[in-house]
């Protein structure tokens, strides 16, 4: 059941993105940007985990859950640990995607090279 | 006629000239392509609750993360990733894997001119922003709660 | 009073030789078979792609220079331009050979810039014989205009699909082959458009320009010619510039098209068309040279258009500033 939530959801918020696209006309960059804001603010407001809990991938694996996430460790820390958290939590609770991202580009950049488009 | 009136008068002809292409079947396509990555990372963190059902719902998340990052940059890699996203736009842009896709494509177009000045200066070219943005909406998050 | 802009030949040079070297993809479009040669890889067995379009200017400087029947030690100028940052692919290719070489900037009109500077320089019997030549490539001017090549985006409808290929071509105070009669420089003129993925509008005004100074010039009408031929305004821009004319009380006819629009087929899914200074330089020196040395067209009025942005200058938001020079070719059977 699960499925169908994380499905719908996630269909939806990747349609309102390319919505965005196309009556707008703006980069893949800024529909980034975006996302990652949305998800910044609906965590803040604590709108994220009441929706996370029933569409789960649905809003965790579009960018808008790195978005929740960073947001998430910044008030987690700031909590645990004051003022420092504010620059420590963000990064902390994201490091593991960053890191990611970063290793495998490096690595498959390593190995193949970009081909012209069909 | 001026020229500020002249180009206003030419930008709103060809507004209208440009031909409307119909939303729909991309709109289509960015939602069940969307919803499909989305139920694939679903399906990888079920696996990974079940083979390691003692591991906290937080660090299946991250590994769920990592394994989408992982096949996003592979797909770029061997090519395929950028005819997903023609035909997806929005439905492989905003899921996390093209996230992994903007950071790999740069590093294997800028290769040639070197692994320092090409590769890794030109990495975050498109995913810099998220990275500066997202973190500096985290520390004022962070801020304002400290102080509520 | 407008000031002329207009050159007219009195010895009218002679192309005595053209060459049109194009990639794969290129070589499956509308043109395919006029091309003397598609490449099989777009690499061209280069381990970068700026590599490979350089190279792809030599092939075509060396095969128009064969076609023409004479010696590379007879070629006394040498005149490209390309899309690159400071023309690296003409000056590199340039490098290895002992011509004498002026590097050009027209963006996409660089071919009728590159014929119109040499026809001028031959017919003043400054030189003998002149050698001019463009290129683009599709993978070098992603990269540098837009996106890289694997990043999963979706182009807009307006946008334009840069052609691979390189063009060339031997110009001669007498010979065989179709002779420049005319040559109108053009005015940067600019409309404000600032809309990157929309090349088409942003260079209308400036062939709109150009071909009213060209036909007030030369006291000619479009009826006068058998082909009017733009380079890249796409299927949009076309359209944009038959409007603009005929705003200014010149129809043009059926005589009228545009090598981007007519440079891909409709399977090969290009949006608006083909872009790029190889797009015009390949299809005037395979299919219009064909055409003008068969004796099918008579006269050619070759208008390609060029945009003269940089991606600096659009971050900064300025709107897009296009150009737009014509000649005038006029065929001679090959027996004559």
């Amino acid at each position: 059941m699960y499925y169908l939530w994380a499905f719908l959801i996630g269909g939806l918020i990747c349609m309102i993105g390319e919505l965005l696209i196309i009556k707008t006309n703006i980069t893949s960059a800024r529909i980034l940007v975006t996302f990652v804001l949305v998800g910044v603010a609906l965590e803040a407001f604590g709108i994220f985990d009441p929706i996370s809990e029933f569409a789960r991938a649905g809003i965790n694996v579009p960018i808008v859950g790195f978005g929740a996430s960073l947001a998430k460790g910044a008030i987690g820390a700031v909590k645990a640990r004051g003022l420092i958290g504010a620059f420590t939590g963000g990064l902390e609770a994201t490091a593991a995607g960053i890191a990611a991202a970063v290793g495998f580009a490096f690595l498959f950049g390593l190995i193949f090279k970009a081909r012209t488009k069909k | 006629m001026d020229d500020k009136k002249r180009n206003e008068a030419y930008n709103n002809y060809v507004k209208a000239k440009i031909p409307k292409t119909r939303p729909w079947p991309s709109l289509f396509n960015s939602f069940w392509i969307g919803g499909v990555i989305c139920c694939l990372g679903q399906g990888i963190n079920d696996l990974i609750m079940l083979a390691f059902p003692n591991m906290a719902e937080q660090t299946a998340w991250t590994y769920t993360l990592v394994a989408l990052i992982f096949l996003a940059s592979f797909l770029t890699g061997i090519g395929v990733y950028d005819r997903i996203g023609k035909f997806a736009g929005g439905g492989s842009i905003v899921p996390i894997t093209g996230f992994s896709n903007s950071i790999t494509s740069p590093a294997l177009e800028f290769k040639n001119e070197g692994i320092i000045y090409g590769m890794c200066v030109k990495m975050f070219t498109i995913a810099g922003p998220v990275i500066v943005i997202g973190i500096i909406a985290s520390i004022l998050v962070g801020l304002v709660y400290l102080f509520i | 009073m407008a000031k002329n802009q207009t050159v007219k030949f009195k010895n009218k040079p002679v192309i005595i030789g053209s060459y049109s070297i194009v990639g794969p993809k290129e070589g499956e479009g509308n043109f395919g078979e006029f091309f003397d040669y598609v490449m099989k890889s777009d690499s061209f067995g280069e381990k970068t792609y700026e590599k490979a379009e350089r190279k792809m200017i030599q092939h075509a400087v060396v095969g128009a220079i064969e076609k023409a029947k004479i010696k590379p030690s007879d070629v006394d100028l040498f005149l490209s331009g390309d899309l690159l940052n400071q023309i690296i692919s003409s000056s590199y290719a340039a490098r290895d050979f002992n011509f004498a070489y002026l590097g050009l900037f027209g963006a996409c009109s660089t071919m009728a810039e590159s014929l119109a500077v040499g026809a001028s320089l031959v017919d003043g019997k400054l030189f003998d014989h002149v050698v001019c030549s463009t290129s683009s490539h599709f993978s070098t001017a992603e990269r540098q205009f837009r996106f890289p090549l694997e990043l999963g985006n979706q182009r807009p409808p307006t946008s334009q699909w840069t052609v691979t290929g390189a063009g060339a071509c031997v110009l001669a105070p007498k010979g065989k082959g179709p002779r420049i009669t005319m040559a109108t420089f053009g005015r940067v003129v600019d409309y404000g458009i600032n809309d990157v993925n929309d090349m088409g509008a942003a260079m209308a005004p400036a062939a709109m320009d150009t071909l009213l100074a060209h036909f007030r010039d030369s006291n000619t009408t479009p009826d006068d010619y058998d082909l009017i031929v733009t380079g890249d305004l796409g299927k949009l821009g076309s359209e944009i510039l038959i409007d603009l004319m005929e705003d200014q009380g010149i129809k043009l006819g059926l005589n009228y098209n545009d090598c981007g629009q007519m440079y891909f087929t409709r399977k090969q899914a290009t949006l608006s068309g083909g872009s790029g200074c190889g797009c015009s330089a390949t299809v005037f020196n395979s299919f219009i040279m064909k055409k003008l040395r068969d004796g099918s067209y008579k006269r050619v009025l070759f208008a390609p258009t060029g945009a003269l942005l940089s991606t600096t200058a659009t971050q900064q938001g300025d709107t897009i500033p296009g150009i737009c020079h014509a000649i005038v070719v006029e065929g001679v059977k090959e027996e004559d």
